[in-house]
């Protein structure tokens, strides 16, 4: 097939713009290189009315926001999900992983929760202390001055707490907590389990011109059409541009390949325009990565040639291997002290406003990493599936369940928002064996082989998670909850979700300073290759429990500073 | 022109053309194009296009739509708050059943059923009874039936309809506000209603409220000291 060429020469391309990808762009515009950002989906801007969610009502949507397309509902402003027509996946046997991709500008940052976690010192070094994984190359000190910076750019609120592994940061003020948050606290510490402050990337301050602040729609998973959520797009490749940046958007255009020339050096990408499904390349001194763990992982196997016929940066064999997401379960409690609510807007921002980090020492338990604790609940706006089994907790009263006329209407009002939820948000050990890899038989709508899954939840995970139910059940009662549903048992995986449905998906492409024992160095650098950098979470040496965009960015502006040295040094 | 109006054609302009050529409708040009403008809620072209080819179609027969309208009039009769009418509720179950085509089945066979058993009955087919009549129907499926296992099919109709009306009431507009929720607008949030604190037992702990935002200083840029202390 003919490959159209592109006629500019880029300093850096950069394929995908989500968290890593955006900050990359911004960090290296910003310091005036020249630079390609190649996105698989659409433009998206959440300013824009024709794409704008935010603030629309239930029955602005047909469906009254329905999950059936969009995973989350209709509002949602993820453009993908688990299933993606004409851009299939498969498994190896009866394992399962499910793969969530987000094609649009900004990626996945656009719906994300905005958890926005630092990896604490024992995080980088887990292996110290219980043998397991690995430990990165790098340690908290490596990175703490990027958290710092990040921080300041993007904004995070939260509070000082002084807790060993959950490093504090410059921190906007947090929102106060809402009425079962104070009912979760409560329940927590009658436990002797701590509560602070959640931290999430929300403007509850104005740090900027540019940027407003939040007005408390709690709808952060829509985008926030005046930017005071962290999106990438608003919050990262906007401003690159706006401040004068040379950036060039491609979109709607899927990767197939890194390009080498003849010494294996990168000459650039090549990919496939959605609009014309014609072949273009173009060419950058520079390759930076950042289109998520298994994407890229994807395309570094697809990029075979005779310099690097095992796919590119891959003499070690472990692209694609130690594949490791979140662990997750969730659980709920009907509480009837919240019942027959006194009405007021309490949206608050988009999530928690209080979060309980992991506080335990695994030497007295049965597993080895941690997890943390998100709450949920609250008179939130209805969307389809209110008020299905609308007076199921009748029969905690010895009351009829069903039913038809006025008693039901009654009903609705007076359960609504006496529900809460805990989601328990764990650590798994990194391992060779759970792994993506090219399926040699299928290939997807733009002619690129596509990936196949192994992976398999091990012991630590399943105990994690037993641990995790129990922990729910605890703060429910102390709460005055009633827990709902049978405890999900072996048969369930003890409730554990599916691999990939945590959508923290790293590993892929793991950092060491041993080239045989791991994919990039130190600085995300190919060891094969060193004008090819990765900056999504491939690079994760082990997950922690927490939630991985803050760490990304951290890592992908210490990346973009290098990569600012080696070209000023001309070592690239 | 309005600017709504002008924006409207505008609109339509973009919309309708792609559907409109390839003709499988079973309403007017105008009434899709009406359809269309009520639902405008940031999709991408793929999704504009399921939705109005699904727009276009019609599901239930009229007599059909007259036995769900009824029997969603019945699960919540009107009221000063809004009715299933208001609420738009066959128009949803309409859509939504071409929408998710696993309800199709079950809504239609327990249409059908509903049928049978009230000409069984009262000689009737459901929207020609009595009220009297059709209560005495609903009385029988409204509630499961401890005793059994394996629920008897009006069971089941009954409790999915009852799903999608109430789903569909209190997703609507007047159903949010009989609701009382209060919500999906621009606001500052600043804690807890002292009467509602009150009412549960609650109190603020004064150590954690001293870390949370003052609202009065939310529009002052931030600034830290190099510790990360926030200074204003």
């Amino acid at each position: 097939m003919e490959i159209i060429e592109n006629q500019k020469k880029y300093d850096v391309v950069i394929v995908g713009s989500g968290a890593g990808g955006g900050m990359a762009t911004k960090v290296l515009a910003d310091a005036g290189l020249k630079i390609a950002v190649v996105e698989a989906g659409p433009f998206f801007d959440p300013a824009n009315p024709k794409q704008q969610t935010q603030l629309k009502w239930p029955y602005e949507s047909p469906r009254r926001g329905a999950s059936n397309h969009r995973p989350f509902g209709d509002f949602d402003t993820a453009y993908g999900g688990w299933e993606i027509e004409g851009e299939p996946y498969s498994h190896v046997g009866e394992t399962k992983f499910d793969w969530f991709r987000s094609r649009m500008l900004g990626g996945r940052t656009n719906h994300w929760g905005r958890i926005s976690l630092r990896f604490g010192p024992r995080d980088f070094k887990g292996k110290d202390r219980d043998g397991l994984g690995e430990n990165w190359p790098i340690g908290y000190d490596d990175l703490k001055p990027y958290y710092d910076k990040v921080d300041q750019l993007i904004g995070v609120f939260g509070s000082k707490e002084n807790i060993p592994n959950e490093p504090d940061g410059f921190f906007l003020p947090p929102p106060k907590p809402r009425l079962h948050e104070l009912y979760f606290i409560k329940g927590a510490q009658k436990s002797n389990i701590p509560v602070i402050p959640a931290r999430l990337s929300i403007l509850t301050k104005r740090i900027n011109n540019d940027r407003g602040i939040c007005f408390y729609c709690s709808q952060c998973n829509r985008s926030c059409s005046v930017y005071a959520d962290f999106s990438a797009g608003s919050c990262l490749i906007f401003p690159a541009q706006k401040s004068g940046g040379q950036v060039d958007l491609y979109v709607d255009s899927m990767v197939k390949e890194v390009t080498v020339d003849e010494n294996g050096k990168a000459t650039g990408v090549n990919y496939v325009s959605k609009e014309d499904k014609r072949e273009y390349s173009i060419q950058a001194k520079v390759v930076i990565l950042a289109a998520s763990a298994c994407s890229t992982a994807r395309i570094l196997l697809n990029s075979k040639s005779t310099q690097h016929p095992n796919g590119l940066g891959n003499s070690s064999d472990l692209v694609g291997k130690y594949l490791h997401d979140s662990t997750g379960s969730d659980r709920m409690a009907f509480l009837p002290e919240l019942m027959n609510r006194k009405r007021y807007n309490e949206d608050g921002v988009g999530g928690m406003h209080v979060y309980t980090p992991w506080w335990m020492d695994n030497k007295n338990l049965d597993f080895p990493r941690g997890y943390h604790l998100e709450v949920w609940g609250g008179m939130g706006m209805p969307s389809y599936g209110f008020g299905f089994d609308a007076n199921l907790f009748n029969k905690f009263f010895g009351e009829k369940v069903g039913g038809y006329g006025d008693h039901l209407r009654a009903d609705v009002k007076k359960y609504y928002g006496s529900l809460v939820g805990i989601s328990g948000r764990g650590e798994s050990i990194a391992m060779k064996d759970n792994y993506c890899e090219i399926d040699p038989d299928t290939t997807d709508e733009d002619g690129i082989p596509v990936f196949r899954f192994h992976y398999i939840w091990s012991d630590f995970e399943m105990k994690l998670d037993f641990h995790m139910h129990d922990t729910f059940e605890e703060i429910f009662e102390n709460m005055g909850g009633i827990v709902l549903g049978e405890r999900p048992g072996a048969d369930k995986d003890f409730g554990l979700h599916t691999p990939g449905r945590i959508i923290h998906e790293v590993g892929t492409t793991r950092m060491g300073s041993d080239s045989k024992n791991s994919v990039v160095n130190e600085f995300e650098r190919l060891h094969d290759v060193d004008n090819v950098f990765i900056v999504d979470a491939g690079p994760f040496v082990s997950q922690a429990d927490k939630n991985p965009t803050w760490t990304i960015m951290a890592l992908a502006w210490r990346t973009s500073d290098f990569i600012i040295e080696e070209l000023k040094k001309q070592n690239i | 022109m309005e600017r709504r109006e002008s924006i409207k054609a505008m609109m339509l302009g973009s919309l309708g053309t792609s559907f409109l050529l390839n003709g499988c409708m079973d309403i007017s040009a105008e009434q899709l194009q009406e359809k269309i403008w009520k639902y405008q809620y940031g999709r991408t072209p793929a999704e504009m296009a399921h939705d109005q080819n699904l727009l276009g179609q019609q599901f239930f027969d009229k007599h059909q739509m007259k036995t769900i309208t009824r029997l969603a009039q019945l699960i919540l009769p009107p009221h000063e708050k809004g009715s299933i009418e208001e609420a738009e509720v066959p128009e949803f179950i309409e859509f939504i059943v071409k929408d998710i085509p696993l309800l199709q089945d079950p809504l239609k066979s327990g249409l059908n059923w509903l049928k049978q058993e009230s000409i069984n009955q009262f000689q009737n087919s459901f929207v020609d009874c009595s009220n009297e009549q059709q209560k005495s129907i609903l009385d029988d499926i409204a509630y499961e039936k401890e005793e059994l296992d394996d629920q008897p099919e009006g069971v089941v109709f009954f409790a999915l309809i009852r799903d999608l009306v109430l789903t569909g009431y209190f997703t609507s507009a007047v159903g949010l506000k009989d609701l009382g929720y209060m919500g999906n607008s621009p606001n500052v949030w600043d804690g807890i209603p002292e009467e509602v604190l009150k009412e549960h037992n609650m109190t603020y702990d004064p150590k954690w409220l001293a870390k949370c935002v003052d609202q009065n200083t939310r529009n002052e840029i931030a600034k830290w000291d190099e510790e990360g202390n926030l200074l204003n």
